[in-house]
């Protein structure tokens, strides 16, 4: 306990850091806030242009795809804060910065996290909310007091789910040569958990939920908020598989880390 | 100078060759990114037998080509000019005798011929064993599609050199070639066909660059249209390619005039 103390601390500390650092590039701080609201907004041009040509995807309408797109805006928001070392490879592995990282009292897996830390991603959490504001009116919607304790619950699972597998894919680095890593691959695969795993064929459905579980960020939690009884069970499982695989990326996180064997700089 | 040239060419091919790893997992990216959408379209056609003007095996067909076409084309030198800017490289680059930008294009070059015939190719023969899928019939339709695919190849390269030019008077915008990435995806038709947009949309994006970079060797790639109509494609290629030199051009005099080494 004492330990997690001591990483919050340094949190405070390196959030300082960062804004002090972000506002020195202000253009680039507005441009990346700029250039997160345009991805976000494309996604969603790709669903509004589709359902101009037919009325449901699967069982799903447009408005219930738009929601499940905003829900997993935000768990995806929240992983971007604090996973967000794309270039690990290349900025810790290759350039021998992990020999720095292993120095340091706190644990090495915190220590890349606060290094890399991007708070202004939060605003993807506020466009997630209001486009489930808008599905939700659509849909007309309606709510109980506890959801949004459920709600914030799923999130944090969604993005641990999320950090999990990153760390895992992260921490590969350390046993292989590969340069650029397979970071490319899951930022593509990412994106299929956002349509309801219900279209696609039982391989890639067992992918999507058991191996590399993005729809338990997206379409699994969205499910319980759109009262879609069917996955009920999918949604409740949201928080037991957060733990497995943020466990799973722990793990081969400090494995990867006894192997590593410095850059020899 | 040439032999320079075809000399980094070689040499990115063979440092993509060189990570075993990367090679995997790309063959893998490509096969879920098309098996991906041919599930999500079929989800999509439902029962129909048309959506804007292409039936379900022609759209799927379309995108196995639209993701072919991608793996030449596709490549990251905005992020590599960036990070040489980032570290001071550049000024080395600067002083070398020869262009900087032009050695950027050959090695994008060199990646996009990797990409080519290791990823797309393999990726786009396991895709015909499962689902319907047409070649050209004709050594001219290859050719054509060929000749268009170099020009949507340059003329991606000319739009990653531009945002990667921005680097000098910005320092940082990663968020800016970010944005570029998936703005191209979408409106140079890789992930709807541009026929899929409604009216109004497709008269802007006839007067954008971006149908130039796939849809227009995707549409050549399906015989869809008539020679002459490919060549008049591949003119209008040929055409953006030397309209998008120009602020290539001046962002590039600018640049070495103002360069500000951080570190490095």
């Amino acid at each position: 306990m004492q330990n997690m103390k001591h990483i919050f601390g340094i949190f405070a500390d390196y959030l300082s850091q960062y804004f002090k650092t972000r506002l020195a590039y202000r253009a680039d701080f507005l441009g990346d806030l700029a250039s997160n609201l345009i991805s976000e907004l494309i996604n969603l041009v790709f669903i509004i242009v589709v359902f101009q040509h037919v009325p449901l995807m699967g069982e799903w309408t447009r408005d219930e795809i738009i929601f499940i797109y905003g829900f997993f805006l935000v768990p995806y928001a929240l992983f971007s804060i604090f996973f967000g070392f794309w270039d690990f490879n290349e900025r810790y592995i290759i350039r021998g910065e992990m020999d720095r990282i292993l120095t340091r009292p706190v644990h090495n897996l915190a220590q890349v996290c606060l290094e890399s830390i991007a708070p202004d991603r939060i605003f993807g959490v506020i466009s997630g909310l209001i486009i489930m504001a808008y599905a939700a009116i659509q849909l007309d919607l309606s709510f109980y007091w506890y959801d949004p304790i459920i709600f914030i619950v799923l999130s944090i699972s969604g993005a641990l789910i999320y950090g999990g597998v990153y760390t895992a894919i992260s921490a590969i680095s350390f046993f292989s040569d590969s340069r650029t890593g397979i970071t490319p691959m899951i930022y593509n695969i990412q994106q299929y958990g956002r349509y309801p795993v219900d279209v696609y064929n039982k391989v890639i459905r067992f992918v999507l939920t058991y191996v590399l579980p993005f729809a338990f960020v997206g379409v699994y939690p969205a499910a319980y908020f759109l009262r879609k009884e069917t996955w009920y069970t999918y949604a409740a499982m949201t928080p037991v598989m957060a733990v497995i695989f943020f466990g799973i990326g722990i793990l081969v996180w400090n494995v990867g880390v006894s192997k590593y064997r410095g850059a020899g700089s | 100078m040439r032999k320079l040239y075809m000399e980094l060419i070689r040499m990115r091919f063979l440092t993509m060759l060189a990570y075993r790893v990367n090679y995997y997992s790309g063959i893998i990216i490509y096969a879920i990114n098309i098996g991906a959408y041919y599930f999500l379209w079929g989800a999509i056609y439902g029962g129909q037998q048309q959506l804007g003007g292409l039936s379900v095996e022609q759209m799927t067909s379309y995108v196995a080509i639209a993701w072919m076409s991608r793996a030449f084309y596709f490549n990251n030198i905005d992020m590599e000019i960036a990070q040489d800017v980032r570290e001071g490289k550049v000024a080395i680059e600067m002083i070398r005798p020869y262009n900087y930008l032009s050695v950027k294009t050959a090695q994008a070059f060199g990646e996009g011929i990797f990409r080519f015939l290791f990823f797309a190719g393999p990726g786009i023969f396991l895709i015909s064993l499962i689902i319907p899928f047409s070649f050209p019939a004709t050594a001219q339709g290859w050719g054509l599609y060929l000749i268009s695919l170099m020009f949507a190849f340059l003329i991606n390269t000319q739009v990653n050199l531009l945002t990667g030019l921005f680097t000098f008077f910005l320092f940082r915008n990663d968020g800016m070639m970010r944005a570029k990435r998936v703005i191209v995806d979408l409106m140079s038709g890789l992930v709807l066909p541009i026929s899929f947009f409604p009216g109004w949309a497709q008269t802007v994006m006839g007067f954008l660059p971006f149908q130039a970079i796939n849809y227009y060797p995707s549409l050549i790639f399906t015989g869809a249209i008539t020679s002459g109509r490919a060549w008049e494609l591949i003119g209008f290629q040929l055409i953006w390619m030397f309209i998008i030199f120009v602020p290539i051009l001046i962002l590039w005099r600018l640049a070495r005039n103002r360069l500000v080494v951080q570190g490095g």
